[in-house]
């Protein structure tokens, strides 16, 4: 539509100054304040960058000499390796309370209250410290059918691996929980309706649109269950934390080796952020569309099923 | 078999509460197959609380419904009345197909995943052979170049005309509408009532709660009238619609015209 028929049909008159007055040929102030600040923030940033590079007390030669050190590999490889199996547990076993304890049943509900009350209430510290001397308190343990010398079983490892992984579940069970009720509660009717079992409506149907809401924190779950890897130093595990600290408590070059861990847990922690942004839009995809359907799209919807009906 | 084994839908003094609340206060019916049953009646009648007794989405606190032979929710064994198990109610619930007022599609699946996912997952049909046949009963609601779009992307039209091919992907015996066209702008309702036409010509056993009259007076081959939990007045459309007995049927009618 040109101006002079939008003009005419309107029944409007036109003055002089109508096209001078066109937003489409308006000039951008200059945005000055932001510049200064964005200049500003720039140079605060390099010189604090200049200050940290420059000081000798930082040791930088020190921390490239054990950057890729055997040791810091070993405890890197310990503090990924805790994180992904403690994680995948904690997710599968928060899984099955966050589900028990929305269930009708009371027994279920009542028992995955009192876990979650536990673990979410004492610190995690305390948990790890409890599992590794769990052979003061049971010597043995028996199921029956065998039993154990508690001290075979409870190695640094598997104290790490219990007392992260049952911690995390506790979490993970109230995001979890929080994600499945964020789910429209028709979805879950429907699936009743055509005759899915709650497992199969669970699994298809309510967990895939209840990602949208778990991701987020459970990437923020994932960064802290790195960080608190390094918590079972304090049970002999030899993680990214404790080798540095194994290097240091030799050579006394303290700052240089905790840096050298500090680098790492934002080396991981930055690749981890990649990796949520890229599940985050794939479990969004169905609001796709829904975003950019400006009145354009909807109104192209609506005229085809117009068509359609004439 | 005896004769009342013509009547698919059979129900006997259905009684629901929701506490202090009586919704339904003894309904009987019966629906033949290939019959198109319209239930009529204002907001808070119970006929919504009905429709979702007759696949178990509500349980009945007395009385009985039976679908197809077999009574909703129970096995009536040498006169001993035994409580089915929850897989055993989902199993039941599998030829009945139902359509939500607010259409209820899966916004994360496609069209035609929403179409599929009950056959492939549920009855377990051969995936290609669904695929097959849901592009067809998209077709046949109007929506083949709609297939990939993710529900979000469609009208409220379109996503009750999937809704309706979703639930005729399972073949169903019974087809339940639940206030198909309430959730829609008024220009939208029309293409959902043409697609509901089209089934009630093609024989299908159809239950469908709904505020349209024309939609009741066209389609319907009998229509109920329920107020208050009861049903007060049922008959061939021409005759309820037309010439109504019951004062409350009278009111509720004279809205519409």
């Amino acid at each position: 539509m040109t101006d002079a028929t939008a003009a005419y049909v309107a029944g409007v008159a036109r003055l002089p100054d109508d096209a001078l007055r066109d937003v489409k040929r308006a000039h951008q102030p200059f945005p000055l304040v932001r510049v200064a600040l964005w200049t500003l923030a720039f140079a605060v940033a390099a010189g604090f960058a200049y200050i940290v590079a420059v000081n000798p007390n930082f040791g930088w030669p020190v921390v490239a000499q054990y950057f890729f050190d055997p040791t810091v590999m070993q405890g890197l490889s310990v503090t990924l390796g805790l994180t992904v199996v403690a994680m995948i547990l904690g997710i599968v076993l928060g899984l099955l309370l966050a589900i028990s304890r929305m269930s009708k049943d009371r027994l279920a509900s009542s028992l995955s209250g009192l876990f979650i009350w536990f673990f979410r209430g004492t610190p995690l510290l305390v948990q790890l410290i409890f599992w590794y001397n769990l052979s003061t308190l049971f010597p043995r343990i028996s199921l029956g059918f065998a039993s154990w010398e508690t001290n075979d079983l409870i190695t640094p490892l598997t104290a790490a691996i219990l007392g992260l992984a049952l911690n995390e579940a506790a979490y993970m069970a109230e995001i979890i929980r929080g994600g499945l009720l964020s789910v429209d509660k028709g979805q879950a009717e429907t699936a009743e309706a055509f005759g899915m079992t709650r497992a199969r409506a669970l699994w298809r149907i309510i967990i895939p649109q209840a990602m949208k809401s778990i991701v987020p924190p459970t990437g923020n779950q994932l960064i802290s269950m790195i960080k608190a890897t390094s918590l079972v130093s304090v049970i002999a595990m030899a993680d990214l934390l404790y080798s540095v600290q194994s290097i240091y408590n030799r050579t006394f070059e303290i700052i240089p080796l905790l840096m050298v861990a500090v680098l790492w847990y934002l080396l991981i922690t930055s690749i981890l952020n990649v990796g949520q942004g890229a599940i985050e839009r794939y479990y969004s995809r169905g609001d796709r569309g829904a975003q950019n359907s400006a009145p354009e799209k909807l109104a192209a919807t609506r005229a085809e099923t117009a068509d359609e009906r004439a | 078999m005896s004769a009342h084994d013509t009547a698919l839908v059979r129900a006997r003094n259905v009684h629901k509460a929701f506490g202090p609340l009586e919704v339904l206060k003894g309904i009987d019916l019966d629906v033949v197959a290939g019959e198109v049953v319209v239930i009529l009646g204002p907001s808070g009648s119970g006929k919504s609380t009905f429709l979702r007794c007759i696949n178990h989405l509500e349980a009945i606190d007395q009385g009985s419904i039976e679908v197809d032979g077999e009574q909703v929710g129970y096995r009536l064994h040498n006169s001993r009345l035994d409580r089915l198990s929850n897989r055993e109610i989902t199993v039941q619930r599998r030829k009945i197909g139902m359509v939500f007022q607010q259409f209820n599609l899966y916004p994360h699946m496609t069209t035609l995943q929403n179409v599929i996912e009950a056959p492939v997952g549920v009855h377990g049909q051969n995936r290609k052979e669904a695929i097959r046949y849901g592009r067809e009963l998209l077709t046949r609601v109007g929506l083949a170049d709609k297939i990939d779009a993710y529900p979000r992307q469609l009208s409220g039209g379109q996503q009750q005309r999937v809704a309706i091919a979703r639930a005729l992907a399972i073949r169903p015996k019974l087809m339940l509408f639940d206030e198909p066209t309430s959730a829609l702008d008024p220009e939208l309702i029309g293409e959902v009532l043409a697609t509901m036409r089209d089934l009630a010509r093609q024989g299908l056993t159809m239950i469908v709660v709904t505020h349209e009259i024309g939609f009741a007076r066209e389609a319907a081959d009998r229509v109920v009238f329920m107020d208050d939990g009861n049903v007060i007045e049922a008959g061939p459309p021409g005759a309820v619609l037309a010439n109504p007995q019951h004062p409350r049927t009278r009111a509720f009618l004279s809205r519409f015209i």
